[in-house]
């Protein structure tokens, strides 16, 4: 239990001289301030800041660090993220000496064994994609994107070509036309097939030499393997544009099959989901991208290359800038803390164990559909990749059960909620992504609180969830009138 | 295989419930010709024992701060970390969960959110604070988008040319394509002259992106500059240092209508450049042009006070191509260090922490001026905590000197291109002092770049 001062703000804490944090006496000699710097530049006042000791701190957010479910605690199937069990060893290594201390302006002599990891890291992408040149820079899968399509538009451009539109399902992730927008293309949403796939009749309505780009995750976001993607991407090339694939859901295919191999010219990687991050509660990710051949001069910089021929006193690893490259997407080079996780989690897992994860992940998510199929229909396709989306569009006509509702009622039994509403193309989505870090046992649990839930009185799940310490917040007051932060503005 | 839970007598049974006969026969809906009929040539699968060992070996072929000063800069400082931070930020109910769409699962990493925002507001005294973005680079370039929004003035930015040269190339790959003039305002004295950035400015221009201190570790007219800004009606973007806030005037005191920063000194490890963490603040006005996340707090249905994240129809996953930004995944770990450490230092810590660092700079810049050959590049120009030194002997010597005596100086100007900068900055050194180093390591550079 906790008591009302778990909750409060750390700000109702605060008492005047309180500290947490001591620092030395000043070693040199101390001038006073108004001589270092122009009296008009030096704050009056101090800041607005608390005065709280260490423990009030720590029992203030492990206090608050318990209000969360997390996957360390709880069957976390949410469909899209990819919320697998994030390894511990990758915690430890990441936080080496020699790792977690570098400085990205060090001299590269000095850094060889961070080059040659991340040297490694590309190389491994590059195989796994079955695209060979890649770029560590972007920071999450949605800078990936961007990155890409400019990365496009540079060949174009240096081709002499002005493709104007991007072109992508309606079942694609909001960053997708996000990106393409501030990249500066023109949007072109299409309609998905009964099937759940591409329409491929109102691709072809829409590919002319003003294509660009045709932005398509595959597996797709309704779990379903686009299996025309080989033609899909034959009608692309053939109008002169590029194929752009979503790697969000590359947690399926892992050593099955390539993006490369299926017709894309671009993608991103998700190095939060596909290879365990972790999350860290909203990030930070890592969007990596890896193109064909041709694009790689275009790829933003700098990149590190292995110099094969270099002597005893030259560095073996170094950084450079492709030839006719976008210039930076970001300072630095990359969100390499997750990277390096990236990297552990593949040489822990190689080829073999690779594979394994995908036949896992989708074994689970059609099991966990099969033993599902009688209570919660799944309206498209027959077998799924490494997750699913069901509709409770029928259970809603029959008794006014929401897919909300079913989500929040999961809370409650200790199972974190699927993605609901999303894809928009599945009215009162659910969207499970069991992943392959899950045993059987806690599939089956899974499901038997869901056929529980399913036979609960209507009125009751709508107030649900009835054990969490709150529920339902109330969106529309929120945003109404915003109340963004806890302390009148001084 | 470590984290496979599934016996091969459970993957039977399951295989029998969804009807198929297989593992293979799962992925029937793949067309046989794009199946890889190959392993994966990556390299062999190593246990936790072998992998520590083969990371411990690359770690031990860089060269850190372990066995190096670190008086490096650049946007990226060496701070001191307090065990509190890592013992939050390893709590696995923060960094296993995912971003807090499900409110009731989450009110602990909303309300660690909306204390951050409420954190940088009293920081910085502006009126909001979003929940982060990337890093210090890409948040200019947000901030450059959100000016067009606001102004509705999409055609022309004027950047300071003492803003830090990889934003100022982020900024270029981001508006350039987009047929936005990107006006850099010469800087060749580690300064601007605000009448250059007065002659710069046009009724066109959506923002004015000053740094301060700027990319040179010096103090720009700062509150002029925002006036300028003004001026012209465009909004007076300012890149500052939140160590530095400890002691200099707060954005929102001199008239910054949105504040942004490279937030890695607060609490964040150096790891080679990322992940970092992007701060953005503004004046309440903008609040619905905002980019990125926000945590509000509100009532449940019990009327109890509760956390969510609010006005996310700004955002991709609602707006989809009329979002405010792209962003998604943002850096919500790194900005819950960030609120750890802010709560630790807290009002007097942070004014401790300031200026200490500003004390030793200034100590270091005025011994390592006596040495014979090695002059502060702008001795007249006042510097918080980071100052450029230059050499007669080159900057690689000043480097090399200094990497054998057991310091890492930079970066050395001469890695950057400046636009509209003199020449002579290619002789330059950035040389950044924390509260963590002391005057026996200051004491003994001076001696050995002496010798």
């Amino acid at each position: 239990m906790r008591n009302q001062l778990a909750t409060e703000l750390l700000f109702s804490l605060s008492q005047p001289g309180r500290r947490g944090a001591l620092y030395p006496a000043a070693d040199v000699p101390v001038k006073p301030l108004e001589e270092l710097i122009p009296k008009s530049a030096l704050a009056t006042e101090p800041t607005g800041l608390p005065e709280v000791t260490e423990s009030d701190v720590i029992r203030h957010f492990v206090n608050l660090s318990t209000l969360n479910m997390c996957v360390d605690t709880h069957f976390y199937p949410l469909g899209s993220c990819t919320m697998k069990y994030n390894p511990k060893r990758h915690e430890r290594l990441a936080s080496l000496p020699g790792i977690v201390d570098l400085h990205p302006y060090q001299n590269p002599s000095d850094l060889q064994g961070m080059f040659e990891l991340l040297y490694e890291t590309q190389e491994m992408l590059a195989e796994i994609s079955g695209l060979p040149a890649v770029s560590l820079q972007p920071a999450a899968g949605a800078q990936g994107e961007f990155t890409a399509l400019l990365t496009a538009k540079a060949y174009f451009e240096d081709r002499g070509e002005k493709r104007t539109k991007v072109l992508f399902p309606n079942s694609a992730h909001g960053t997708n036309p996000a990106s393409a927008a501030i990249a500066g293309f023109d949007c072109v949403q299409l309609a998905s097939s009964k099937a759940g796939l591409v329409d491929l009749e109102d691709l072809k309505a829409h590919l002319d030499d003003q294509t660009a780009v045709f932005m398509v995750t595959n597996p797709n976001t309704l779990g379903l393997f686009e299996k025309d993607i080989k033609q899909i991407a034959q009608m692309v090339h053939d109008a002169g544009g590029l194929v752009y694939i979503d790697g969000a859901n590359m947690n399926a295919i892992l050593g099955i099959t390539r993006p490369g191999d299926f017709g894309g010219d671009m993608m991103h990687y998700n190095v939060h989901k596909t290879f365990t991050g972790p999350h860290g509660a909203g990030g930070p990710g890592s969007g990596p991208i890896a193109v064909r051949d041709f694009l790689a001069e275009f790829l933003p910089g700098p990149v590190i290359k292995r110099n094969e021929t270099a002597s005893a006193d030259e560095d073996r690893y170094v950084l450079e800038m492709p030839a006719k490259s976008i210039g930076r997407v970001r300072t630095f080079y990359g969100n390499i803390g997750i990277l390096v996780r990236g990297y552990l989690y593949l040489r822990t897992l190689g080829a073999k164990g690779l594979k394994a994860v995908s036949e896992n992940a989708v074994l689970n998510a059609n099991y966990l559909k099969a033993i599902l199929k009688d209570v919660l229909p799944v309206p498209n396709g027959d077998l799924c990749m490494h997750e699913f989306v069901a509709s409770a569009s029928k259970i809603k006509s029959q008794n006014g059960i929401t897919a909300m509702d079913i989500a929040k009622r999961l809370l409650d039994f200790g199972f974190h909620a699927p993605t609901v509403y999303f894809p928009l193309v599945v009215p009162e989505a659910i969207m499970v992504e069991p992943t392959e870090t899950e045993s059987k046992e806690t599939l089956d649990a899974f499901a038997e609180a869901l056929r529980t839930i399913l036979k609960e009185d209507p009125a009751f799940l709508h107030l649900a969830p009835h054990s969490t310490n709150i529920c339902r917040p109330d969106e529309v007051v929120a945003a109404r009138n915003p109340i963004l932060q806890c302390c009148e503005p001084q | 295989m470590p984290y496979l839970f599934n016996t091969p007598e459970q993957q039977q049974e399951m295989l029998q419930a969804i009807g198929v006969d297989s593992l293979e026969a799962l992925f029937a809906t793949i067309p046989a010709e794009l199946r890889l009929n190959r392993p994966l040539d990556i390299p062999p699968a190593l246990t936790e024992m072998e992998l520590q060992a083969h990371v411990s070996q690359l770690a031990a072929k860089n060269v850190g701060p372990g066995s190096r000063v670190c008086m490096l800069g650049g946007g990226a400082y060496d701070h001191f970390i307090p065990a509190a931070v890592d013992e939050i930020a390893r709590r696995g109910e923060f960094y296993t969960a995912y971003t807090p769409y499900q409110a009731e699962a989450s009110q602990g990493s909303l309300q660690t959110f909306f204390e951050f925002q409420s954190l940088i507001c009293q920081l910085t005294g502006m009126d909001v604070s979003n929940a982060s973005l990337y890093e210090g680079g890409t948040s200019v370039s947000e901030a450059a988008f959100m000016a067009m929004r606001v102004t509705n003035r999409h055609d022309r930015v004027v950047l300071l040319g003492s803003l830090h040269p990889e934003y100022l190339q982020i900024v270029e790959t981001y508006l350039t394509h987009l047929n936005c003039e990107v006006v850099v305002v010469p800087c060749d004295n580690g300064c601007v002259d605000p009448a250059d950035v007065d002659a710069a400015m046009n009724d066109q221009t959506a923002c004015l992106v000053i740094q301060h201190p700027n990319f040179f570790g010096t103090l720009e007219e700062a509150e002029q500059l925002t006036e300028i800004a003004h001026k012209y009606g465009a909004l007076a973007v300012v890149s500052y240092d939140p160590i530095s806030l400890g002691i200099l005037t707060r954005p929102g005191d001199y008239g910054a209508d949105i504040a942004i920063a490279e937030g890695q000194s607060l609490g964040t490890p150096l790891q080679f450049g990322g992940p970092y963490l992007g701060l953005f603040s503004c004046s309440e006005k903008f609040v619905r042009k905002m980019p990125g996340r926000l945590i509000g707090q509100t009532v449940d249905r019990n009327g109890k006070r509760c956390f969510v994240l609010n006005l996310q129809a700004r955002e991709q996953h609602i707006r989809r191509d009329k979002a405010t930004s792209n962003i998604c995944s943002n850096q919500g770990l790194i900005a819950i260090r960030a609120a750890v450490y802010l709560s630790l230092v807290g009002k007097q810590g942070i004014r401790e922490v300031a200026e200490l660092s500003c004390q030793k700079a200034h100590y270091a810049a005025e011994q390592l001026s006596q040495i014979e050959g090695i002059d502060l590049m702008f001795p007249d120009r006042a510097f918080f905590k980071e100052f450029v030194v230059s050499c007669s002997e080159g900057a690689d010597y000043l480097l090399r000197k200094a990497r054998q005596a057991g310091f890492d100086l930079g970066p050395e100007l001469s890695r950057f291109e400046f636009k509209n900068g003199a020449e002579t900055y290619r002789t330059g050194v950035l040389v950044a002092i924390t509260e963590q180093r002391t005057r026996e390591e200051i004491d003994r550079l001076v001696t050995a770049l002496k010798a």
